[in-house]
């Protein structure tokens, strides 16, 4: 930023606005303030499409976290009878009462046969380098490896895995390079990039891996067999960290039980079963060299690695569900709740997955409390008391006491173990949250990370103190989308790293990996995945991102339409249908919830208005969504069902106990009845039996959820002329830098054949995506230069469209 | 009754489309941004300072003691006051057009990129590689490789 001024021979000539010959000096400077003006309207765009991304994501999250707090609140609110309670208790049944051996028996693959036409990779143990090799080679041509082998290469994974330690030890001795990646969330060519560029592991080339193998990507279970196969291949030089996403129950939401049941429609249930046990047992943090520390979330003011070292890692299965506390004796429980009383600790609310208590400083995220879905819904003051009063009572330690109860109540067998105090056992606890969930603030301090619901943020000062009492000098973790693949911060103390590019949209960001040699000095490599981003400037990266970003929070717009037309009624009195621009805004933050910038938004999501003012019944047509086709489903109950479809389908998996991909009407029933009692609003069976009738397309009684969520899937009607519009867009929009358009989207009850290619909408990244990685948007808008964004080639895999793996020679 | 033009609406929303554009920038939500972003968010608001305007803002922003931040409560009157007088007002095209043509001493109706790059990383207040990099990536048509300046008017 310099105020550097270069004499020209006519730098003392004025300019003269009627076209007197301006200097160069002038015209450059001119130049330059136009364009920065330009880059510094591409850089907001580029925030807030960011920040839509992400509290999107983490709204979702919390969604998800409430949906547990919730189901727990009702464990403890039962009479015995209920049925409802049959159904929760039946999800939350402990039946980790075999012992090892039982277990291999269930997961024996030895009665598996593998048809002779199977023409994927036959592995035969132990394993070696060239198998491990092949089997890559064999991902990367979209081969499925046979049940029968997942079967085994877990197994023998988890046979591994359960003489680790909870902390790897890794050194650059020799002069090894050790390499170290984050996330990967199932984005395979992400992981094939990485390889091609940086080889693949083997003795002397060590890897780590820094957790986040599953989820939203669709490859997740390939990524999961290729990591297994080179650490059992090269055990003392693969490490892998535990992520937040390897969690059972997290995946039931964000996609990778969803993936594994459709690739493995006869075994996923197995499969799934011996993941979650590998899971548990996967290594907790990986420290190189005694000095730096790689762990996957982060730390807090409380970690200690010597605590770590020591607990039973496989005890803590997932961050939803505490681990069961161990009671002296049995006594009935409904009698007994005031003993429970002394049992409950604390008053220490910090870490709480299971209350997102209201703490600390970050209050532009909204703060939602577990009643706190259903505006449109009035409480009794009877009722509010209630709420207030359950929510008080509801600790850790309640969700753990009613896990407790639940499980004493059914007389399930419980580990023979000697009793533990609660104390420890919810001290490691958040150990290992704090772990797996937290992330880096810029302010000095430590709290709960509310945002997330576990874990906490943590400032410079903790960092510090940390590494002076450990003796370390850095910290590389990952679990936050860095736009370039990585970010220091706390001076330099702590580095986020991310491998998956790509993430929130195709241009999102870069990937990165890092290399440390004996000197600890990081060497980092960026790269992003598919060659669409190849050629693609800046801006043009960030109008596609930015597109995609809008396109999902017009939906959110959409679906919550009842009752942002009730809050513009309300402002809009006399009835006029306009509402200015400010109380538009207010409004909707009102509705949504969401901490986003509305105002600097608006231009995007608001076509016209008049005299300041919006027509909010026309903008409300312009985001033209339809509905779904059915008369007798009242309009406000289909717009609930869609908005909260994640949550609907997150229930449907949990009451899914077999993972069968199939629920019976009674449980259907009674999956609408959890989700009405939990957003507080009347599903009734009229409702109910017309949603059954409507989706049992195998008439045979049961609903397959895939099919049913089908229903909910929003389809981008240009998808359908896909044709033409693209190029007569690319004509459109030549003129810089706005882009004009706002898509029509259209509503689809019917399954949709698989159409594809470069249409195919963008899922809004919160959902359970198994298509997530297709995400080109059917409009790509043009660039001032009238570079032409290729077409998606049309690689099909399954129903999905696919942009094609192209790993660009460096 | 409030008329929507009274002064006081103007401010008002003027108020707070500053401080949308303000939150965009604060990462940690505590109502202070980076002062590297300064010029940015007033960009963002729709003026078009120079350098040597920002350079003055900031200033004036700055504690007496900087911390790199800027804290929310010295940028809004501040910004408010460049609003409302509407200072750093918009480059017309037509002088924009005659600014590319200035460059383009041989009239050919484009501009090289060796040519665009000399005049603007070393006259008047010159970019950075980084900015010279993104505008060529975003301004040179890829088959001609040259800026055809008159199409970015219309």
């Amino acid at each position: 930023m310099g105020c550097g001024v270069t004499k020209t021979s006519e730098f003392n000539r004025k300019f003269d606005k009627d076209g007197n010959v301006i200097p160069a000096m002038k015209a450059a400077v001119l130049i330059q303030r136009w364009y920065r003006q330009y880059a510094a309207r591409m850089e907001v765009r580029r925030r807030y499409t960011w920040n839509i991304f992400q509290s999107m994501e983490y709204a979702d999250l919390q969604d998800q976290i409430k949906l547990y707090n919730f189901l727990g609140y009702l464990m403890d609110n039962f009479t015995p009878s209920s049925t409802e309670r049959n159904l929760i208790s039946h999800i939350f049944r402990e039946n980790e009462v075999c012992r090892d051996a039982e277990w291999e028996r269930y997961f024996s693959y030895n009665n598996i046969t593998v048809p002779d036409i199977y023409s994927g990779p036959r592995l035969t143990f132990p394993l070696d380098m060239d198998q491990a090799a092949h089997l890559v080679e064999a991902f990367k041509n979209k081969q499925q490896l046979h049940s029968r082998y997942v079967l085994q290469l877990l197994l023998e994974t988890w046979k591994l895995l359960r003489v680790l330690p909870n902390i790897n030890r890794v050194s650059t001795c020799h002069s090894k390079e050790i390499t170290i990646c984050g996330d990967l969330h199932g984005q395979l060519e992400d992981l094939l990039l990485i390889f091609y560029k940086n080889g693949m592991p083997s003795l002397e080339k060590p890897y780590v891996f820094n957790g986040d193998y599953v989820d939203r990507g669709k490859d997740s279970i390939e990524i999961l067999l290729i990591l297994f196969a080179f650490l059992l291949v090269f055990p003392g030089d693969v490490y892998l960290n535990r992520g937040n996403h390897e969690d059972h129950i997290i995946n039931l939401r964000y996609g990778f039980t969803k993936e594994v049941l459709n690739k493995y429609k006869l075994h996923g249930k197995r499969i799934l079963k011996l993941l979650q046990k590998i899971f548990s047992w996967l290594p907790l943090v990986t420290v190189i060299d005694q000095r730096v520390l790689i762990v996957h979330g982060g730390i807090s003011d409380t970690t200690d690695l010597a605590l770590i070292a020591r607990v039973d890692r496989h005890r803590y299965v997932s961050a939803l569900r505490p681990p069961k506390k161990k009671t002296p004796s049995r006594t009935n429980v409904y009698a007994d709740s005031e003993r429970y009383d002394e049992m409950i600790i604390c008053k220490n609310r910090r870490g709480s997955l299971t209350f997102p208590k209201p703490f600390g400083a970050r209050e532009s995220f909204q703060r939602r409390s577990l009643q706190d879905f259903s505006s449109t819904v009035a409480r009794t003051l009877g009722e509010e008391f209630e709420v207030r009063r359950r929510q008080a009572e509801f600790s850790l330690s309640s969700f753990s006491k009613s896990h407790r109860i639940l499980s004493s109540a059914l007389s399930s067998d419980s580990e023979p173990e000697s009793s533990e105090f609660t104390d420890t056992g919810n001290d490691e606890w958040k150990q290992i949250l704090d772990l797996l969930w937290s992330d880096p603030m810029s302010h000095d301090g430590c709290i709960p990370n509310e945002v997330r619901g576990g874990g906490c943020y943590w400032g410079p000062d903790v960092t510090e103190g940390f590494l002076n009492r450990h003796n370390l000098q850095l910290i590389i973790r990952s679990h936050e989308c860095k736009q370039d693949g990585y970010e220091f911060c706390h001076n330099r103390k702590v580095l986020t790293l991310f491998s998956a590019s790509n993430y929130y949209e195709v241009g999102s960001n870069r990937g990165a990996f890092v290399r440390l040699g004996p000197d600890l000095v990081p060497y980092f490599v960026q790269y992003q995945a598919t060659s669409m981003t190849r050629g693609l400037s800046f801006p043009q990266n960030v109008k596609r991102t930015e597109h995609t970003a809008l396109k999902v929070l017009r939906e959110q717009l959409f679906v919550h339409k009842s009752d942002l037309l009730s809050a513009f009624q309300e402002i809009d009195k006399e009835n006029t249908g306009l509402i200015c621009l400010n109380d538009w805004a207010s409004a909707i933050e009102r509705v949504l919830h969401l901490d986003l910038p509305w105002r600097v938004l608006h231009p995007q999501l608001v076509s016209s208005t008049t005299d300041g003012k919006l027509d909010y019944h026309g903008w409300f047509r312009d985001l033209a969504l339809k509905k779904p086709s059915s008369e007798h489903i009242e309009q406000t109950m289909l717009e609930t069902l869609y908005r909260h479809r994640s949550t609907l389908e997150t229930i449907f998996r949990i009451v899914d106990t077999d993972n069968s991909g199939l629920i019976t009407f009674e449980d259907f029933r009674q999956t609408l009845k959890l989700l009405s009692a939990y957003l507080k609003m009347e599903i009734s069976d009229e409702v109910i039996n017309e949603l059954v009738i409507s989706t049992d397309t195998n008439n045979d009684g049961s609903i397959d959820i895939d099919e049913f969520m089908e229903a909910f899937r929003l389809v981008d009607k240009s998808r359908l002329e896909r044709g033409k519009s693209l190029l007569k867009l690319m004509q459109d929009n030549q003129s810089l830098p706005q882009e004009t358009e706002s898509p029509q989207t259209v509503y689809s009850t019917a399954p949709q054949t698989s159409q594809c290619p470069a249409s195919q909408p963008a899922d809004p990244p919160v959902s359970n995506t198994t298509d997530s990685a297709c995400s080109q948007t059917a409009n790509p808008p043009a660039s001032q230069t009238g570079s032409l964004t290729e077409d998606c080639p049309a690689s099909q895999t399954e129903d999905l469209c696919h942009i094609s793996v192209v790993v660009p020679p460096q | 009754m409030a008329d929507k033009y009274s002064a006081d609406t103007i401010i008002t929303e003027t108020q707070k489309r500053i401080s949308n554009a303000f939150d965009v920038f604060d990462h940690e939500s505590n109502k202070t941004v980076d002062v590297r972003e300064i010029g940015t968010i007033i960009r963002s608001l729709g003026c078009f300072p120079s350098e040597a305007d920002l350079h003055d803002i900031i200033a004036e922003l700055e504690e007496e003691e900087p911390t790199g931040f800027v804290r929310y409560e010295k940028f809004l009157p501040t910004m408010t006051k460049i609003l409302l007088e509407r200072k750093f007002r918009p480059i017309t095209e037509d002088l924009l057009l005659q600014a590319f043509e200035v460059l383009d001493q041989q009239k050919k109706g484009h501009l090289e990129p060796e040519e665009l790059t000399k005049y603007l990383t070393q006259e008047g207040e010159p970019f950075t590689q980084e900015e010279m990099d993104e505008m060529l990536s975003a301004a040179v048509d890829p088959d001609k490789n040259v800026i055809l300046y008159k199409d970015f008017f219309h």
